[in-house]
């Protein structure tokens, strides 16, 4: 069992179907007589529609109908998390209309969809659909946004704020300041991005006349979470008349979490047009209909007293919603951000406010660590900010302000409790890996080459597998999250586990067939993980916070260890024993003391071929679990990075990047440093390449397609390399003692970047991505003179 | 619009159809011939998530239309496989995880095959060069880089 059991990196099975093609996501299903539908969308940033008029389109070849907002006028696509102003108020939440209801409000928002017998065909008819737009005023930019006479987005949002929220002790922070014997100061900007899943969402809406039942196949993390909200608030349908399928999914990173109004329209549709409809975006279409990712501004300050001991910690951020209040927008800069601002420190007092403010923008979400890497972001450059007004090292400030192994459980100012952690030994692995001390050296030689030489690190910590219902419900969450699994052994002993999480290339087949496999002693070949099908699975809350291993995979445990009891139940009367003495292990029960054993499969036929049970045992061997957390979990690491630029044309090389984490235990290694991997990528497309741009006056998407969205290639990224702490700390209130790892390169990349960057440019401070133009420019402004600044 | 009539061979088995004149080759194969294995992940030829091999030569199949492909001959990622046996870079890529969503897979393994045609031992920097047209989201390209590596080897066994 050793070589497939917890901790072994076993290859993984879902490999075989995606090499050779037969992969099964959303467009590659077809059903029987299925029609195309295409959405118009505005090209305008903020417009009122005067006039729709689909007459000449809905005569074009092939076209089996058009749609209009006219038409569907169902609820609004809700948002999951109310956040309360300072003053205790209700934030501002506007509606937010599946087809546009008179007015636009960013560029690609949906006027009309078109439905015909071919793509091409609903894309051609579309081009005669006559829309009469009153363009108005945009506002794209957090700075514009807040002005005083801004445009506004939303009648309803004064100055565009969807709120103005704050924690922590604003006096006791104030008082701190006051005493300090230095304040280092930044302001900075966490840059637009766009989460760009290689598969392009896509959706089918079908729908049974005769039985009334609805089914939507979706690119979707969280199937059930789709079904509930469109069941319950968009269209209201029963959960049993509406079923959602989420098959192989081509990469999410957060984009797919939403409720999307593709998903709703498709199924609305679908019983008027009496056949089943696909949608597949394009991917200039997911550029603009995608929710995007980060867009905070911020002022942040840090007191320290003269040692360096960290004192008070002031952050003041502005976050863009974009035009409307996607699925998770509001809690991404509140509760996964704001409450990570202590990150690995000891710092006694915080205090940050964040405002959230609508634009006429494409709507804002969680990206790939959600909150989380805007917080270690702001954190570790104001860290080495501190580090150089000082004159101390990077590494030795941040050691003297860790939270030490001693004092776990540890409360932060900011709400969260951590269990465990050890910041000092991710640290000191890293610096090994990289020899830090030899740096210098390093530098010296890179200079005579004519290279600028940096080094950086980041700790970060990271709050991981959202979901303890109480915590998230205090929180402003609107539902509880927790996850559900379903055993089901079968008779002669193979087992089928139905799990509430959806995996979208994290391995979950694989990984959790491990634990299962490693539980009951069983060959791994003999579960089978079904996920993703609300049809199947009683209920799930979906993959996404790095949640699904230290939630759903718990809840598959807490399945298992009721399978192993039932089992124990079956044994005791097989073999005439009392149950106490029935004892599990290595896939058998045995009667404790004697050399009687049953396996598994014995017991799973007896269980469903029974004829001699006494009567308090059920036949079938089958158990369920929901498991909702007490705590979240909280991986931490540290990530260093040096880079060479070449000052004559501002290129970054990144020389090495060393990632050391602590995710507590690990099921598969080969799988979770993929995941480090693929964060770490993420991480530096942020630092070093991507951005969202919008063209300040006219609302338009300026970086619209793979053309002008810098995506990361293979010959812009280095080798990793990557080690798990040598001294993990296990979480402590999940029976695997896992954390969660999916994230973790996105959220500690970005500042280990920068700050080697800074470092070797010997600033303070420069704004992401660290483009090669905006690098340049800051070595010539270098070179002028002081004046001509 | 126009029609035409298409003939090729593709994964060894002649194939025909009917298409507009616009029709992509990618869209030919998925749609006409049920090849979904090739994948469409952009719509400015930048990500290679359609990379097929026509005449032996990788190819977006998102950059030439359906037409030009006549009587070609195209090897999709379903036509790599040979007697239910993984190609060689098929099982590298599982060995080294170099895939993850899978979802630009075939379009890597198609590209990263023709490179070894042409170059039967790449070093890191190569394969880097060479998967310029290749966009994944997933691996951070690591893994993909390694299994590359790996598979132009078993490709010389």
């Amino acid at each position: 069992m050793a070589d497939t059991g917890i901790g072994a990196s076993v290859r993984r099975r879902e490999d075989a179907r995606f090499l050779t093609g037969r992969g099964n996501y959303t467009d590659d299903i077809n059903r029987p007589g299925q029609v195309y539908a295409y959405m118009l969308r505005s090209p305008h940033a903020h417009a009122r529609i005067k006039k729709l008029d689909t007459k000449k389109a809905s005569k074009a070849p092939g076209v089996v109908a058009i749609f209009t907002g006219a038409d569907m006028k169902t609820g609004g696509l809700p948002c999951g998390w109310l956040v309360k102003n300072q003053d205790g108020s209700n934030m501002a939440e506007p509606p937010h209309p599946p087809l546009a209801q008179d007015f636009v409000r960013h560029v690609g928002d949906q006027v009309a969809v078109v439905i015909a017998e071919t793509r091409d065909q609903a894309k051609d008819a579309a081009e005669l659909i006559d829309v009469d737009y009153q363009p108005l005023p945009a506002v794209v930019s957090l700075a514009d946004a807040v002005k005083p006479k801004a445009p506004q987005v939303w009648e309803q949002a004064k100055g565009n704020l969807c709120y103005d929220w704050a924690i922590g002790d604003k006096a006791a922070v104030d008082a701190a300041f006051a005493k300090a014997h230095h304040v280092s100061k930044l302001d900075l900007v966490n840059n637009r991005l766009v989460a760009n899943a290689m598969e392009p969402r896509a959706a089918i809406g079908e729908y049974d006349n005769l039985s009334g039942d609805y089914t939507l196949y979706t690119t979707s993390q969280n199937p059930h979470v789709i079904r509930l909200l469109m069941g319950a608030f968009v269209l209201q349908l029963p959960e049993h008349r509406l079923r959602v399928v989420a098959p192989d999914v081509g990469g999410g990173f957060g984009s797919k979490i939403y409720h999307y109004a593709e998903e709703a329209i498709v199924t609305w549709a679908a019983p008027k047009v009496g056949r089943p409809i696909k949608w597949t975006a394009e991917r200039s279409e997911s550029f603009i209909s995608d929710a995007q990712g980060r867009d905070h501004v911020t002022h942040v300050e840090l007191a320290l007293d003269k040692n360096g001991k960290f004192l008070a910690l002031k952050v003041q951020t502005l976050a863009n919603m974009g035009a409307y209040l996607s699925t998770f927008a509001t809690c991404v800069p509140t509760y996964l951000y704001a409450t990570l601002l202590a990150g690995v420190y000891t710092t006694p007092v915080i205090w940050a406010n964040v405002k959230a403010v609508f634009t006429n923008t494409v709507p804002v979400d969680a990206y790939r660590g959600a909150g989380r890497p805007e917080a270690t972001y702001l954190l570790e450059r104001i860290v080495d900010v501190a580090a150089r007004d000082l004159k101390q090292d990077p590494a030795d400030i941040r050691r003297r302000n860790f939270i030490q192994p001693s004092q776990f459980p540890y409360q932060t100012p900011v709400a969260l409790q951590y269990d465990t952690g050890n910041y000092e030994a991710t640290l000191d692995v890293a610096m090994k890996m990289i020899d830090y001390k030899g740096f210098a050296k390093r530098k010296e030689e890179a200079a005579k080459r004519g290279k600028i030489r940096g080094i950086g690190l980041a700790c970060y910590i990271e709050a991981c597998g959202i979901a303890p219902s109480a915590v998230v419900g205090s929180l402003g969450a609107r539902a509880g999250l927790f996850e559900s699994a379903n055993i089901r052994v079968h008779p002669t002993g193979s087992v089928s586990v139905f799990t509430g999480s959806h995996s979208h290339g994290q391995g979950h087949e694989t990984t959790f067939a491990q634990v299962v496999s490693d539980m009951l002693g069983i060959p791994i070949e003999q579960v089978d993980i079904v996920h993703g099908d609300t049809g199947k699975i009683a209920f799930g809350m979906g993959t996404y916070g790095s949640r699904s291993i230290a939630v759903g995979g718990t809840a598959i445990v807490k399945a298992l260890d009721k399978v192993i009891a039932k089992g124990k139940k079956i044994a005791a009367h097989l073999m005439e024993a009392a149950e106490a003495d029935i004892v599990f292990k290595d896939g058998k029960f045995s009667v404790a003391g004697t050399d009687k054993s049953k396996t598994l499969t014995d017991i799973s036929l007896t269980a469903y071929v029974p004829h001699n049970y006494p009567k308090d045992l059920e036949p079938g061997l089958e158990e369920q679990a929901f498991y909702d957390p007490l705590n979240f979990t909280f991986p931490s690491g540290c990530y260093i990075a040096e880079v060479e630029i070449d000052p004559d044309t501002g290129v970054t090389k990144i020389m090495r990047f060393v990632a050391s984490d602590d995710f507590g235990k690990i099921i598969n290694p080969m799988i979770v440093e993929g995941q480090v991997h693929g964060g770490l990528a993420q991480g530096i497309g942020q630092a070093m390449l991507e951005d969202c741009l919008y063209d300040k006056e006219s609302g338009q998407l300026l970086t619209g397609s793979y053309m002008d969205y810098c995506m990361p290639r293979a010959d812009d990224l280095p080798s990793f390399e990557v080690k798990h702490s040598d001294k993990p700390t296990p979480c402590t209130h999940n029976p695997l003692g896992v954390k969660g790892c999916g994230e973790a390169g996105a959220i500690g990349a970005p500042a280990a970047l920068m700050n080697a960057i800074s470092n070797a440019l010997g600033i303070a401070h420069l704004d992401m991505p660290a483009t090669p133009e905006r690098v340049w420019r800051t070595i010539q402004k270098q070179k002028m003179p002081q004046a001509a600044e | 619009m126009a029609s035409i009539n298409v003939a090729m061979t593709v994964n060894g088995k002649a194939a025909s159809g009917t298409v507009e004149a616009r029709t992509l080759l990618v869209q030919f194969l998925r749609e006409k011939l049920g090849l979904t294995g090739t994948h469409v992940g952009c719509d400015t030829s930048q990500c290679g998530a359609c990379v097929v091999h026509v005449n032996g030569k990788s190819v977006k199949s998102c950059t030439i239309l359906a037409a030009q492909a006549d009587g070609a001959k195209i090897i999709t990622i379903e036509g790599l496989a040979k007697n239910g046996e993984l190609h060689p870079m098929q099982a590298a890529f599982k060995e080294h995880h170099g895939l993850q969503c899978g979802f630009c897979t075939p379009g890597m393994v198609m590209s990263a095959v023709d490179l070894v045609q042409n170059n039967k031992n790449p070093s890191e920097q190569e394969v880097r060069e060479w998967l310029e047209g290749n966009i994944c989201r997933c691996t951070g390209y690591h893994n993909i880089v390694k299994a590359i590596q790996a598979g132009a080897k078993a490709m010389g066994r």
